[in-house]
C-alpha cells in the first residue's frame, strides 16, 4: 500500500486540550494519604511526591510528558461498530459509552500518537483506564492494529503504555476477538523487525495482559503496578487462603521472571530512549527534556 | 442419567416409564408396553419442547453437562494411534490439557483439547479443564512440532476457562496464554479448532484462533462466564439469565457474528442423549474442514488465518 494514501493529516492536540486543573483543589494519596496540590501532582506527572505511590495518568498527559516539546500527532483509529450486540445490563452500553466520553473528552479507552522522544522517533499507543477501566472493545483493538501499521508505515519503534480491567464484556465475544487481532498487530511488528516495547502500568489485567501486553520485545512496569491475568480477589476465593505481600505487583512479577524491568515514570523517558536506540542502532541520545522538534519540511508529491 | 434442572419434568416422565417397565420385568402376567410406550412418546414431544427454543442459560448448562462426550471420547472414537506427549519441558504436565500425535482417517495430524474429567477423581486429575501455563506451553510445543513436520493441528476445546490459582499467576499464565495464541497466528499448516462444550474466555482463545471454527449445536464460546458477568454489571450473581442473554454466547449468534464458521448439529436432547451420534457428526464435520484446507500453502494458511481476525467484529448482528 502507498504510504501516502495511509498518511494521517497531523493535529497538533498538545496546545490545546490541556484539561483545566482547578488551582485550588487538593488530591489525597490513596497510598499514603498525604494531602497533594493539583499542580504539584500534575507537574510530578500525578506520581505522589510523599511517597511515590503512581497514580493514573490520561494518554494525553502521558504523551505530554513523553514527546519532545509536549508534541505529538494524533494517529487516526478507524471507528468501530457502536454496541454490536445492542448489550444492556443495568444500564445500555450506548449511555455507558456515551457517560464514558463525556467525562473523558475521549473517543474511546486508547489514544495513538507519533512523535519524538529525545529526538528518538517513535509510535506510542496508550490506554485510559478512566475510559470504562480502560477495557479492551473493537476500538482498542482497531487503535493497537492502527498503531503497528504506523510505525510500519514509518518504521518506527512502538511503545504502549498498558491500563485495563480486563475485555470490554458489552462487546461480548467481540472483545474476546481483540485477542487474536491485537497479537497480529504485534506480528507486524515483528515481521517489519521494529521494536515493541510494552509498559505495564497500574492495573493491567485480564485479556490485555493475556494478549499484546505481554507480547513486547521488552516489558517494563511502573513501581507497584498490579499486572495479572486473574485478579487477587478471583484467586482468594478460589483457593481460599491468603495471598503473599506483593502478590501479582511488579516487583513480583519482576522476581518471578515476568518483567524485564521496573522504572519509575519520571525515568521512564530515558529508559525507553536508552533502549530503543540501542534496538535500532542509533547513537546515543542527549538526554532530557528536549524542545519539540524543528517542524518537518512539508513533504514533497512528485508531480 | 443426568438431568439438568429445566429436564425435570422430563424426568418425571421417563421415570415413570421406567418404573412401569421394572414393575413388568418382575410380572410376567402385566402387560405395560402400551401404557410405556405413550409415556415415551410424551417425553419425546416434551424433549422436542424443551430443546426447540433453548434459551442462552439453558445452553450454557447443557454445554456444561457432565454426561456430554469430552476431549477423551471424541480422540478415542476418531482418530487411530493416539499417542499423548506430554510436558511443557519447563516445570509440569498439565493434566487439563490432552495433546499428541495421531492419525485421523489415515492423515497424521497433532491433537491438542481441554479434558474436564468424568468422575470426581479424574475431574480433580483434570483440573475440570482449567489449564495452568504448563497446559499451553505443552500446546505451544506441540504447535510448534506439528508446524515444523507438517501435521494439521486440531483443537478440542472445552473449558471454563484458565485458572485462578496462585501458582498459575506466579508462573505467568497471562504470557503463556498470549504466545499459544501467537503461536496459532504464526503456523504455516491447517488448524482446526472445534467448540464440542464450554468455550471459556482466554483459555478458549489460546487454542481457538484457527483457519476453521466450528462449534457444536449447544455449546458456548464467550468472554466471561454468565455468572461473572452477572456479578461483576448486575452486581448479582443470580443474574446469569439475564447476562446469558446479552453475551451472546450462543453458537447461532456466534455464526451471525462471523465469529465461528460452522455448526455440528446435536441430536435432539443434546450431545448427552447420543454421544455416539454427536462424535459422529464431529467426525464428518472435521473431514471436511481438513480435506478443504489440505491443499493449501503455508503462506495462505497464515494469511487468511490472520486476516479472518483482522475482519473479525465488521459485522453486527443486525442481519
Ligand atoms: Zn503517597
Amino acid at each position: 500500500m502507498n504510504w501516502i494514501s495511509n498518511y494521517v493529516r497531523p493535529k497538533i492536540n498538545s496546545l490545546f486540550s490541556r484539561r483545566e486543573v482547578p488551582e485550588n483543589l487538593w488530591t489525597k494519596c490513596p497510598e499514603c494519604g498525604t494531602m497533594l496540590f493539583h499542580r504539584e501532582l500534575a507537574d510530578n506527572l500525578n506520581v505522589c511526591t510523599s511517597c511515590d505511590h503512581h497514580m493514573a495518568i490520561s494518554p494525553r498527559e502521558r504523551f505530554r510528558a513523553l514527546f519532545d516539546g509536549g508534541i505529538f500527532t494524533e494517529v487516526k483509529v478507524p471507528d468501530a461498530l457502536v454496541d454490536p450486540l445492542h448489550f444492556r445490563d443495568q444500564k445500555k452500553y450506548p449511555e455507558r459509552l456515551k457517560a464514558a466520553q463525556k467525562a473523558t473528552g475521549e473517543k474511546d479507552a486508547m489514544l495513538v500518537a507519533e512523535g519524538e522522544m529525545q529526538r528518538t522517533p517513535i509510535v506510542a499507543v496508550a490506554q485510559d483506564f478512566s475510559f470504562m477501566a480502560g477495557s479492551m472493545g473493537m476500538y482498542v483493538g482497531n487503535a493497537m492494529i492502527a498503531a503497528a501499521q504506523r510505525a510500519v508505515a514509518l518504521k518506527r519503534p512502538l511503545v504502549l503504555f498498558s491500563a485495563a480491567g480486563g475485555a470490554r464484556m458489552q462487546e461480548g465475544i467481540l472483545s474476546l476477538m481483540q485477542m487474536p487481532r491485537t497479537t497480529v498487530a504485534v506480528q507486524m511488528l515483528k515481521e517489519a523487525r521494529l521494536p515493541y516495547v510494552v509498559v505495564l502500568t497500574h492495573p493491567t489485567t485480564g485479556g490485555v495482559t493475556a494478549s499484546y501486553a505481554m507480547l513486547g520485545d521488552v516489558q517494563i512496569a511502573e513501581p507497584n503496578a498490579l499486572i495479572c491475568f486473574a485478579g487477587p480477589r478471583v484467586i482468594e476465593q478460589t483457593i481460599r487462603e491468603k495471598l503473599p505481600e506483593g502478590f501479582q505487583r511488579a516487583e513480583y512479577l519482576l522476581d518471578h521472571g515476568m518483567l524485564d524491568r521496573v522504572a519509575h515514570r519520571k525515568k521512564m523517558k530515558d529508559e525507553l530512549v536508552t533502549i530503543l536506540r540501542m534496538l535500532t542502532g542509533q547513537s546515543p541520545a542527549i538526554k532530557g527534556d528536549l524542545p519539540p522538534p524543528d517542524p518537518e519540511p512539508a513533504a514533497v508529491v512528485p508531480a | 442419567m443426568n438431568y439438568l434442572e429445566f429436564e425435570k419434568p422430563l424426568a418425571e416422565i421417563e421415570g415413570k416409564a421406567e418404573e412401569l417397565r421394572a414393575m413388568a420385568r418382575g410380572n410376567a402376567a402385566m402387560d405395560v408396553t402400551k401404557e410405556a410406550e405413550a409415556l415415551d412418546r410424551k417425553a419425546e414431544t416434551l424433549l422436542r419442547d424443551l430443546y426447540k427454543d433453548l434459551t442462552p442459560w439453558r445452553k450454557c448448562q447443557i454445554a456444561r453437562h457432565p454426561d456430554r462426550p469430552h476431549c477423551r471420547d471424541y480422540i478415542e472414537a476418531l482418530f487411530s494411534e493416539f499417542t499423548p506427549l506430554a510436558g511443557d519441558r519447563n516445570f509440569a504436565e498439565d493434566h487439563a490439557v490432552m495433546g499428541g500425535l495421531a492419525r485421523f482417517n489415515d492423515t497424521p495430524v497433532m491433537v491438542i483439547g481441554h479434558e474436564k474429567g468424568h468422575d470426581t477423581k479424574t475431574r480433580i486429575e483434570r483440573n475440570f479443564g482449567m489449564a495452568r501455563p504448563e497446559g499451553y506451553r505443552k500446546a505451544i510445543r506441540l504447535m510448534d512440532m506439528a508446524d515444523r513436520f507438517r501435521l494439521p493441528v486440531v483443537t478440542l476445546v472445552d473449558t471454563p476457562g484458565a485458572y485462578p490459582g496462585k501458582g498459575a499467576e506466579e508462573r505467568g499464565q497471562a504470557e503463556a496464554i498470549a504466545r499459544s495464541t501467537q503461536k496459532c497466528l504464526e503456523i504455516g499448516v491447517p488448524l482446526i479448532s472445534i467448540i464440542i462444550g464450554e468455550g471459556g474466555s482466554g483459555g478458549a482463545v489460546a487454542f481457538a484462533t484457527a483457519n476453521r471454527i466450528a462449534m457444536l449445536e449447544h455449546s458456548v464460546y464467550s468472554v466471561i462466564s454468565p455468572e461473572g458477568c452477572a456479578s461483576i454489571l448486575w452486581k448479582d450473581a443470580e443474574k446469569m439469565r439475564e447476562a446469558a442473554e446479552a453475551l451472546r454466547l450462543t453458537a447461532q449468534d456466534l455464526q451471525k457474528l462471523g465469529v465461528i464458521d460452522r455448526i455440528i448439529k446435536e441430536p435432539l436432547g443434546g450431545a448427552q442423549r447420543g454421544r455416539k451420534e454427536t462424535i459422529e457428526a464431529v467426525g464428518k464435520a472435521l473431514e471436511v474442514m481438513l480435506k478443504d484446507l489440505s491443499s493449501r500453502k503455508p503462506e495462505t494458511l497464515v494469511k487468511d488465518r490472520r486476516q479472518k481476525f483482522l475482519d473479525m467484529g465488521s459485522k453486527g448482528l443486525a442481519a
